[in-house]
Parts: structure tokens; C-alpha cells; sequence
């Protein structure tokens, strides 16, 4: 067994409106080993946005973190005052959020934006924190690097912009970065050349990932295991080809044979039925049930996690479950 | 030309607006923005009747801004496109109905202070395709036919998801009665198990109300799903033209290939990790292209020719074309042989 960096527990986060609680995470567990990428995959509101936020405690009011263990390194992370999670964050774990716009400084160049980085954690002379910058932008991709250094943001393209994001998430080597949707904005020449750069990375650097992404081919090529949210909880997990080649829970299978690449061109596509619910009034017991063909009374009551070797899900009427599953 | 739609050596370039000020400024040496983008550049295509042309390419491309020409949103700054021999627009201005569009983003294209009833009935009675009086049973009958509860035409677009607003801008299109849709990214802002759904709705009134349709993607497997014919655009000049399967499965651009070869894909068979088959460097600025070919900077066939002229489109077959000149100089040691 390998080394786990990060290991998450029953996290749950609330978010307290004037229109009621929303359980935006609902008990989500999880381990993360050393240079491990995991997918999380889910549709906007699923929660695996603040699932990313509630592990770097960037969750605002009135959104809180009311149950459940973050554990980094063997270090409890959500009971920890804000003074020793600022200096982990960014440091030992950090994160790459979805729009590099809105991430980086207009108003500096990404030499000092790194500057400033690096002097967050650690005190270095100006030429060791150029010398690393400029290699760890050479490392993500970035042509004539020690030049770029002198550059603003607005003078690089999406795609390097995001590469620049990446080299200052990698900056102090941290044990975990979560990525939420990093390659959703850019093109899918640019998509492919970062997907490979950081596989390689994470490989390299033993830094495990947290790949947040609602696209199922993107993480399918990417990581080694994944984690399917819905309606804040996670309803299925396990290794990757594993759970796209015989997805246990209904939601997965409907989303796989959602896509057009599992159908006959211009036949019709198998679809999931309605819309995903409001996270302010989820049906009792399984969220997904009100669309879900195979549900029964039964699934009025919480269904809890079935373990099978290296995976798990989160249904009483399991897809594919009977049928000998070939070695 | 003999298609339904001709498209014919259209171009559309956006300059500066420049105010007398800033020319004299640029004229004295002041680093004022001169020059244009040529977001289309010389395209000519046809399109056969009840068939859908998808469109392709990275952002940037122009493949957006094509289907605004076709769809008499945007008038061209050369060239012309006509529907069945008559004109989309004249002077400017869109002179025909037969044509309507799908936007991409359903919360920005429906008008939040109007009920959704109302913003469907108002195209078909100013143009009476109904009268005001029967314009509720007919906006009706388009919501059924669209998937949507016909008691909801009195409600206001905050009241519905993304799926059913996706829906209601189709029936608005469709009320129209047009012989042609422009979908410009119909389902990229959908959730993923509601994208099934919309692609699913679309191709079933297309085939029933016998369409021909345009439908631009930046996602690949939905247009390989939806079309008969691909074109594939880079930079604004269309580099590869043909039926899906022969442009999928035997690409003849370099770049429709390396495109191609980039799209993640769902990995079932291998707990391997995949490999994947990337395009060196990032797509030029449109502001100040590439010499010759503008693939050419990051093709890994280029010659010299590439870099100094500019591949003319070659017709392969009835309805396949390409735009290179590695190609070219292949069907024609082809020939010899």
C-alpha cells in the first residue's frame, strides 16, 4: 500500500441561506495516495467544487464546514486555526482554480506574482526565487521562460496563462493540489498539451492531484481513479477503466451511455431523464431515485456505501451486479 | 453552385472602429490598433437540402462568426449567401425568415423580463405566421412539440433550467416555420446528462420537420453524432470539408488529424494510461497570421511551400475538399503512379 497523503473523512459542508440549509457536501470520504491523480466528476451543483474549497478551508460564509476530518500528512486541516492553514495552504497543498483571468494579478508581472509566492512560505534571495520560477515555467511548457518573467498576464494566451497558474500551485512542491476544471476554458489542442504536462508532472514530482472535471473522457484519460459526485454526495468510486467499464451505480452508467461517443451517429442517445434537483429540497434517502429507472420504494431510505475489493457505491439496485464480470 | 445554402466567397473582417482622433494619433505615430482581423476569410460551400453541416474548430476560428453570416445576423464584408437563389440580406439588412438560430447560452438569449410565451410569439406575429389572437394556442403546440408543459408559456425564464430554457430557445426558433438552423454551440453550457437530451431533441425535429441545419461545436463526438458532412476551420479559411465518417476516419488535413487526435477520449480497455497525440504550439493570432498556409508554423509535414503560398482548395469528390498542399502533392505522386 502506498504512502496516503491526504485523507478525507465523512466531510460534510453546509451552506446556511435565508432559504434553508443547502448541502452542498454530504458526507464525502476519500484517500489520496502519494502521486495518485483522482478524477471528480459530477454536474454543476453535484459539489465538487466545494468539496475542493471545504479541503483548502476556503469556504466563506455562510457556507461551513460542520462534520467530518481533513487529514494532510497525518494533520487534521479542518479543526486548525486559520494563522496554520494559511501556512499550509499553498505550501503543502494548493489549488488551480478554473479561470486563469481571474487567478492571476493583472496589475504584476509573473515574476513578481511568483515572487510573492515563494516569499509566503519561505525566505529566499531574489535570484534562487528567479532561477526557480523560471525552471518550473520551463516545466509546464512555457517557451523562453526567463524572458516571460518580465511579462503581465494580459500578454499571454489562455493556455499559458494556465500553464503560468500551474508553475505557481507547483512552486513549493506541495503534497496535493486540487485543480477544478483547469482545462475547461481552453482549447482542446491546448487541453491535450496540459492533460499530458501534468500526468507527467504528478509522476515526476509526487504530487498527488485532485482532478475536478465534469467531463468523463478528460479524467478517463488522466487518472487513475475516480470519484462520481451527485447532489453532494459521492454516489460511486473506484479505479478508473474499472468503474467506466462497469459502472456499478445507475447515475454513472447513465452519464457513460450519455455520451455521444457511446452511440451509433446520428441515432438517438440514451438519456437521463429530468434535471438535477436543488440542493435545497433533495427527495428523501437516494437523490438520484426521481430519475432513476430501477428505483424502487426502497430507495426512499439513504442508501450506505456497498464496498467491493477497490471500489464502492451507493445503491440498493446496482447496475450489472448479477452478471459475471469476466477476470 | 447547386446546394440549398450557397455560401459563396464570403469574408468577413473586423477593424477597428477608429474616431478621427485616433487616426490622426496613428497617422502622427501613435501606437493606435490598425489592423483587422479576418475572422472569415474567402469561404465558399454549399449545402444540400435537409442536410446538417457540422462546424469545427478551436476558438478563434471563425466558426462562430460564419454561422452569424448564414444566419443573416452579420452582414459579410464580401461575398454573399443565398438560401434556395435568394438573398439571406440586401443592403445590410436580413431580408428572410427562413433561417433562425440556437445560442449557445440560454440564460444570455432569452429576455428575462418577458414571459417566455411572449418572447416565442413575438417573431410569428410580426411576421404573421399567427395572429395575436391564436398566438397562444401556437406558441402552445411549439412547447409540446419541444418537450415543454404548454402552462408554462406564462412564466419568465428565471423560472426554468438550463435544459428547458435550451428548449424554449429552440421553439422560438422553430416557430419561425424555417427551412434552415443555425445551432451555435447548443449544448456547451448544458449539464452533461442534460446534453443527451437536448442533441436528442434536436435530431428528431430536424428529421421531422425536414431542416437543414448548420451545427457548430467545439465538441467533436457531438458533432460526429449530429452531421452528415464536417467542415473543419482554422484562422478563418476552412481546411477540410467532408461526410463525417471519411473526415474521422481518414482525415486529410494534417490538421484535422492533429485536432482529432487531441480530444481526451473515454478510455474503457486499459488500465494503461493513454497517450495522446499533441499539437505543438498555440493558434496564431488572427491579428497578424502566418505567411502561406496558416497551419504551417505548426505542421510537422511543412515545406517551404507551405510557408509562402497559400494551398487552394483541391475537390477530392462531390462533396469532400482540402486545403493542402502536402495533400496535394500526394494525390498527385497518386496519379502517377
Amino acid at each position: 500500500m502506498s504512502e496516503i497523503v491526504l485523507s478525507v473523512k465523512n466531510l460534510t459542508t453546509h451552506f446556511f441561506t435565508r432559504a434553508g440549509v443547502v448541502k452542498a457536501v454530504d458526507g464525502v470520504s476519500f484517500d489520496l495516495a502519494r502521486g495518485e491523480i483522482m478524477g471528480l466528476v459530477g454536474e454543476s451543483g453535484s459539489g465538487k467544487t466545494v468539496t475542493g474549497f471545504s479541503l483548502l478551508g476556503l469556504v466563506d460564509a455562510p457556507g461551513r464546514i460542520v462534520e467530518g476530518s481533513v487529514k494532510l500528512n497525518g494533520t487534521e486541516l479542518t479543526t486548525m486555526s486559520d494563522a496554520a492553514l494559511r501556512s499550509r495552504r499553498g505550501r503543502e497543498i494548493s489549488m488551480i482554480f478554473q479561470d486563469p483571468i481571474a487567478t492571476l494579478n493583472p496589475m504584476l508581472t509573473i515574476g513578481q506574482q511568483m515572487k510573492l509566492a515563494i516569499d509566503a512560505h519561505e525566505r529566499v534571495s531574489n535570484r534562487a526565487a528567479k532561477a526557480r520560477a523560471t525552471q518550473l515555467l520551463t516545466q509546464v511548457g512555457i517557451p523562453s521562460a526567463a524572458a516571460r518573467l518580465r511579462a503581465y498576464p494580459h500578454e499571454f494566451s489562455g493556455g499559458m496563462r494556465q500553464r503560468v497558474a500551474i508553475a505557481i500551485a507547483l512552486l513549493h512542491r506541495p503534497a496535493v493540489i486540487v485543480a477544478d476544471e483547469p482545462t475547461t476554458a481552453l482549447d482542446v489542442s491546448i487541453q491535450a498539451q496540459i492533460l499530458f504536462q501534468m500526468r507527467d508532472l504528478a509522476r515526476e514530482t509526487g504530487t498527488a492531484m485532485i482532478w475536478i472535471s465534469h467531463d468523463l473522457a478528460v479524467v478517463s484519460s488522466l487518472a487513475s481513479k475516480l470519484a462520481v459526485m451527485y447532489a453532494g454526495r459521492i454516489v460511486e468510486q473506484g479505479p478508473t477503466a474499472t468503474l467506466l467499464r462497469d459502472p456499478r451505480h445507475p447515475y454513472t452508467a447513465g452519464l457513460i451511455a450519455s455520451l455521444p461517443a457511446m452511440a451509433k451517429p446520428g441515432t438517438p442517445l440514451t438519456q437521463i431523464r429530468g434535471t438535477t434537483p436543488s440542493l435545497l429540497s433533495l427527495p428523501p434517502g437516494c437523490a438520484f431515485a426521481p430519475r432513476c429507472d430501477r428505483a424502487t420504494d426502497r430507495c426512499r431510505t439513504e442508501p450506505q456505501i456497498t464496498v467491493q475489493d477497490s471500489r464502492g457505491w451507493r445503491c440498493f439496485h446496482p447496475v450489472g451486479q448479477n452478471t459475471e464480470v469476466c477476470p | 453552385m447547386s446546394g440549398f445554402i450557397n455560401i459563396d466567397n464570403v469574408s468577413q473582417i473586423f477593424g477597428p472602429n477608429l474616431t478621427t482622433g485616433e487616426k490622426i494619433a496613428a497617422k502622427l505615430g501613435a501606437r493606435v490598433e490598425t489592423r483587422s482581423v479576418r475572422a472569415v476569410s474567402d469561404v465558399t460551400l454549399s449545402i444540400r437540402k435537409g442536410e446538417t453541416l457540422g462546424l469545427v474548430g478551436e476558438s478563434g476560428c471563425g466558426k462562430s462568426t460564419l454561422g452569424r453570416v448564414i444566419a443573416g445576423i452579420l452582414p459579410p464584408t464580401t461575398g454573399a449567401v443565398t438560401i434556395d437563389d435568394a438573398p439571406v440580406m440586401e443592403n445590410g439588412t436580413k431580408v428572410t425568415t427562413r433561417v433562425q438560430t440556437v445560442f449557445q447560452d440560454p440564460f444570455a438569449s432569452l429576455d428575462p423580463r418577458m414571459k417566455v410565451g411572449n418572447t416565442v410569439a413575438e417573431g410569428p406575429i410580426a411576421h404573421a405566421l399567427t395572429t395575436k389572437s391564436e398566438a397562444r394556442s401556437y406558441v402552445a403546440s411549439w412547447f409540446e412539440r419541444v418537450g415543454l408543459d404548454p402552462v408554462w408559456v406564462e412564466r419568465y425564464p428565471h423560472q426554468f433550467s438550463g435544459g428547458q430554457r435550451q428548449r424554449i430557445a429552440i421553439a422560438r426558433a422553430l416557430a419561425m416555420q424555417p427551412d434552415v438552423l443555425i445551432c451555435d454551440e447548443p449544448v456547451a453550457s448544458l449539464d452533461v446528462s442534460i446534453q443527451a437530451q437536448i442533441i436528442n431533441l434536436l435530431l428528431e425535429l430536424t428529421r421531422d420537420l425536414a431542416l437543414t441545419s448548420v451545427f457548430i461545436s467545439h465538441d467533436l463526438s457531438v458533432v460526429q453524432h449530429v452531421s452528415d458532412r464536417v467542415a473543419v476551420m482554422y484562422l478563418g479559411r476552412i481546411v477540410e470539408l467532408g461526410p463525417v465518417a471519411q473526415v474521422f476516419g481518414e482525415p486529410a488535413h494534417p490538421y484535422t488529424a492533429a485536432l482529432f487526435g487531441s480530444v481526451p477520449k473515454l478510455v474503457l480497455d486499459a488500465d494503461e494510461l493513454v497517450h495522446f497525440d499533441t499539437i505543438e504550439g498555440e493558434v496564431p493570432s488572427p491579428l497578424s497570421p502566418p505567411s502561406g498556409c496558416y497551419y504551417h508554423p505548426r505542421c510537422p509535414l511543412a515545406t517551404q511551400t507551405c510557408g509562402t503560398t497559400q494551398p487552394i482548395t483541391q475537390q477530392i469528390s462531390d462533396l469532400r475538399a482540402v486545403a493542402c498542399h502536402y495533400f496535394e502533392k500526394q494525390l498527385a505522386e497518386g496519379v502517377s503512379d
